[in-house]
């Protein structure tokens, strides 16, 4: 064959898979959105759902998801830092870190159903925390732990060898160089695996409905019980409760998650420079 | 095995600030310097020269045991500073690298403030009053000419200055912190040549109060700035570098003792 037509060929190739991808995305966006708009209004943010059809709003599920989210970040984001901080800087490199590392990454291959399931029987049974904003919590945080500890910790190798140097060179201890210098050096990046971590726990269905609940409530403590976001849609959707507020509840979902996906590229590039 | 000249025992150094005897240093398995012995003036500027890989910078790293931070590099031999072997146990390389303050070749201000940046050494160290920190930061950023081009934009962050300005800042951060040496590793190479210029009438100033070792590729740069020059060379590839020649600068330049420092001198290799 012409090399110049199977060069042809595979530009075509290659721009219909592209193709393929964004058009999926914009397809799933383009049917939510359409079907969503029309439900979207104050009203349906900041009230709550009524009757067994569920017609009204949806704000305790906003409330419920943004708190366990919260919570979890929260739960999350000392350990995995205070981690990344050991594998990086102090452990010594070599066959005990790469088993952390691979464990990690294995953690965050575990599918959510099955840490939804080990939630049920370890923080609301187990430890009694009954179904709950906490035992939530506990167990999004299992899934946003390896993000943010990887993250972190290709944060803090990122930071170039010879800032460190600078402190070092001063006569500054590792602590001192790794708290002054090292980490709000990676800051930026840090902040960027949370919220996307945070974004992950947000649109999280299989493991809150273990643990959660499913009783539309407002949370207060973080042992109420509740129903996020994720789990009215399904709930929704599946029983054919109300599908009109299903697709609002979903476009709803779609932005929130948006917004920390652009929050995350916002971060980091506000701090790039620094 | 190269031949190592030491013509350093008749060289007139006045008092010694450094002292070394007989190094050898290794990266792992690699022999990376041999037998180098060499006495380091006070109050003067060395320049250390030598081909890409020769060991220049490695050498400079062991007087403030910077090669710690390396895994896998073992030192041999003695540094002594002052009098005082610098690897003998129970010395605190953090003590130390006060005592030795460094200068890098990629001008590396934190991610701060000016002020902030200069402040960071005393504040390790423990000042906290701000007058006393004003004070500080002000003489060191004079003494490294800077403090006319920065003493309005304090709070501005050391990476908005020009690289030769970011160089002085390094410079100006180690002084906060009193060292009693400056090693400078390439202080030059990544600047602009105004900059430079800038930096090398400074260490001309700075020798009356530090001690001050120069590595640098630019020949011409040792022969203006230095004092004392002291060539280094690795003959044969894995073999260990070694210490060709050390004497008064002028007496490098002019009429070197050594076949292979003519030669690098006057441009044969390197």
């Amino acid at each position: 064959m012409d090399k110049r037509v199977a060069n042809t060929i595979a530009l075509a190739v290659l721009w219909v898979a592209a193709g393929i991808t964004v058009f999926v995305l914009f397809a799933i966006i383009g049917y939510v959105f359409v079907n969503g708009i029309g439900v979207i209004s104050p009203r349906f943010i900041f009230t709550w759902p009524h009757g067994v059809a569920a017609v009204g709003g949806i704000w305790p599920t906003i409330v419920s998801s943004v708190y366990v989210t919260t919570l979890a970040m929260l739960i999350v984001t000392p350990i995995a830092i205070l981690a990344a901080v050991y594998l990086a800087e102090y452990a010594v490199q070599g066959r005990l870190v790469s088993t952390i590392r691979f464990a990690a990454d294995s953690l965050a291959s575990v599918p959510s159903i099955v840490m939804g399931l080990f939630g049920l029987a370890l923080f609301v049974e187990a430890a009694g925390f009954g179904f709950s904003m906490l035992s939530a919590a506990l167990a999004l945080s299992f899934l946003m732990l390896p993000i943010v500890m990887r993250t972190t910790e290709e944060a803090i190798r990122a930071v170039p060898r010879f800032i460190r140097w600078g402190s070092y060179g001063l006569g500054a201890t590792k602590w001192q160089t790794v708290s002054k210098i090292v980490l709000p050096a990676a800051t930026p990046r840090i902040v960027t695996g949370i919220v996307l971590a945070a974004g992950r726990a947000v649109g999280e269905t299989a493991v809150v409905i273990y643990t959660m609940g499913q009783a539309i409530n407002l949370p207060r403590t973080p042992l109420d019980s509740g129903r996020p976001m994720t789990v009215h849609l399904y709930l929704l959707a599946m029983e054919g409760i109300n599908l009109r507020a299903a697709y609002g509840t979903a476009l709803l979902l779609m932005v929130m998650i948006l917004f920390f996906n652009l929050g995350a590229r916002w971060i980091s590039r506000r701090y790039r420079k620094v | 095995m190269a031949e190592v000249h030491q013509h350093h025992e008749h060289v007139t150094t006045g008092p010694e600030k450094i002292t070394v005897k007989n190094l050898d240093f290794f990266y792992g398995d690699f022999h990376a310097l041999t037998k180098v012995s060499v006495g380091i003036a006070a109050n003067a500027v060395t320049a250390f020269i030598g081909p890409s890989g020769c060991g220049k910078s490695t050498f400079l790293r062991t007087i403030n045991r910077m090669n710690d931070l390396i895994p896998g590099t073992r030192v041999a031999g003695k540094v002594l500073l002052d009098g005082q072997d610098i690897y003998a146990p129970g010395v605190d390389p953090v003590d130390l690298r006060r005592r030795v303050g460094m200068i890098f070749q990629q001008p590396n201000p934190f991610p701060m403030s000016i002020y902030d940046n200069v402040a960071y050494g005393p504040r390790l160290h423990g000042a906290k009053k701000r007058a006393e920190l004003d004070e500080i930061v002000q003489k060191s950023l004079e003494r490294a000419n800077l403090w006319k081009e920065v003493k309005d934009i304090l709070p501005r962050g050391g990476l908005t200055l020009s690289g030769g300005q970011q160089q002085r800042l390094c410079i100006a951060r180690v002084l906060a912190v009193q060292p009693e040496v400056l090693l400078m590793d390439e202080p030059c190479s990544a600047i602009d040549p105004a900059s430079v210029q800038k930096v090398e009438d400074l260490m001309a100033e700075l020798k009356h109060r530090y001690t001050i070792i120069i590595v640098t590729h630019n020949m011409q740069q040792a022969a203006r700035v230095s004092d004392f020059t002291a060539f280094f060379l690795q003959e044969t590839m894995g073999e260990p570098a070694v210490l060709v020649e050390f004497d008064r600068t002028s007496v490098v330049f002019t009429s070197p003792s050594d076949k292979r420092t003519e030669d690098y001198i006057t441009g044969r290799f390197g």
